[in-house]
This record gives structure tokens, sequence and C-alpha cells, in this order.
């Protein structure tokens, strides 16, 4: 048997390099890929501790994550989209208001 | 046995992470997106979590990858990398930061915090354990998200729906 604090390591080192990729990157749709990243990190150690404790509850914990990352997902790159065709660029450095 | 299919598993999820953030062509950062999604997936039905590794599929690798490869299409990107790096010294430091998070991380884990027993070494009967708690303890969270779901559609329609140059 694996023992939890393994997965919990690879969750953390997982979730690094999703920040890795949001400090560094440019282009706003690989940033967002970045937070998928991270959001699949914190529900890996979510499952890995539920299933240490013998309980269900991690694993409720991360379905209601997956619908807050559709969401989240969805609305982001609507927006990310709207942008593009106000700006027609899309580096996030040249991004700094928030309404024309 | 389950230590060999956990290394497996656990070089493809950082190789793959690797990749989204090596790769300059965002659709390959994509492809190597659906790869780690599916490789925890594969962390989830190692761990008798099959709903979850199920959803993960679904969710994640199919409609939020799909997504992301309409965005790519319609935005048609790669340009935002090439230019002037105005921020480039802000950019180094990310790499120490990440660093001391990760020694945070590797004190934490070894800090013993994990070794202590739990209750029980039981794992909860999958599907139906699960079921159960997101229909009793989880309800009222469990409609709050079909909120949120339908918040998030009529949003990305007001948003998509907007002419360009009109408020």
């Amino acid at each position: 048997m694996v023992p939890a604090s393994w997965y919990v390591a690879l969750s953390a080192v997982l979730f690094s390099m999703g920040v890795l990729g949001v400090l560094i990157r440019r282009d706003p749709l690989v940033i967002f890929m970045s937070i998928e990243l991270m959001l699949n990190a914190a529900n890996l150690a979510l499952v890995s501790l539920g299933q240490r404790w013998g309980t269900a509850e991690g694993q409720a914990l991360v379905f209601f994550v997956m619908c807050v990352a559709a969401a989240e997902v969805a609305v982001g790159l609507a927006i990310i989209v709207v942008i593009f065709r106000v700006r027609r660029r899309l580096s996030v450095d040249e991004l700094n208001v928030m309404r024309w | 046995m389950k230590v060999v299919v956990f290394a497996v598993l656990a070089v493809l999820v950082l190789g793959s992470a690797a990749g989204v953030l090596i790769k300059r062509n965002p659709i390959h950062a994509a492809l190597f997106l659906v790869v780690n999604l599916a490789s925890v997936a594969g962390l989830y039905l190692t761990m008798r979590a099959e709903f979850l590794a199920a959803a993960q599929v679904i969710v994640y690798a199919g409609a939020i990858a799909v997504l992301f490869v309409f965005a790519i299409m319609v935005l048609i990107p790669g340009k935002e990398e090439t230019g002037p790096d105005l921020l480039r010294s802000q950019r180094m430091m990310a790499v120490p930061l990440v660093g001391i998070f990760l020694l945070l991380a590797a004190l934490v884990l070894r800090s013993g915090v994990l070794h202590t027993p739990g209750p029980s070494a039981a794992v909860p009967g999958g599907v139906e354990a699960l079921g159960r708690l997101l229909f009793t303890d989880y309800l009222f969270p469990f409609e709050v998200t079909s909120v949120l779901l339908l918040v998030a559609i009529v949003g990305v329609i007001a948003l998509a729906k907007r002419k360009a140059g009109t408020e």
C-alpha cells in the first residue's frame, strides 16, 4: 500500500509547478491551464487524506471543487475571448485596466 | 505492484505538468494538460475513488480540455511570449519563491503530521458512501452548486453576446 504522504508530496510538487506556471507565463490561456494544475493538486491531496482517514468526505469536497472549476473555466475563457475582441492581443502584462 | 503503478503515474503527472509550463505553443500545452488530468484520474483509481476518476475524465479531460482547445482555435495565440519581456526580473523571482514553498512543504511532510495513525484503515465503499454523503450531509452545498453552474451559464452567454465597442 502506498502511504498517503507520497500522494501529498506529489500534490505539493504539482501545486508548485502550477504556481510557477502562473508566475512565469504571459499567455492567459496557459496561466489558466496552470490554475487547473493547482486545482488538481488540491484535489489529489483531498482524496488521499480522505481515504487515509477512512471517510468519503474528501471525495465530496473534490466533487464541489470540480463543479467550481468547470464554472470558472467557462467564465474565464469567455472573459479572455472578450478581451481579445477588444484588444487584439492577449499578453497579461498589457492588461492593466479593468474597463475600456 | 501498487508502488510501481504509483511511480509510473507520478512520473506522467509531473512530466506532463512540466510540458504545460515549457511548451510555447498553447495547443501543445493543452494536450499535455489532458495527459496530466488523465494521469490524475489514474491516481484516483489507485485510491479506490472510482466515481471521481470517471468524473475527472468526463469533466476535466473531456469538457474543460475541449473548451481550452476551442478557445485556442478561436484566438490563435502564440505571439504573447515573443515580445520583449518587461517584467523579466520579477519572473526570475518566481523560481526561488516556489523553491521556498517546496522546502516548506517538505518540512511539513517530514515533521510527521501524517504518521499519526488514523481512526480506521478501512477504505469506505467507493461510490455508495460518496452518494450517501452528497445527498445527506452535503445536500445544501450540492444544490448551491447547481445554482452556481446556472449563474456561470448565464454569465458566459451575457459576456459572449456583447459586441466589441458597445457597452
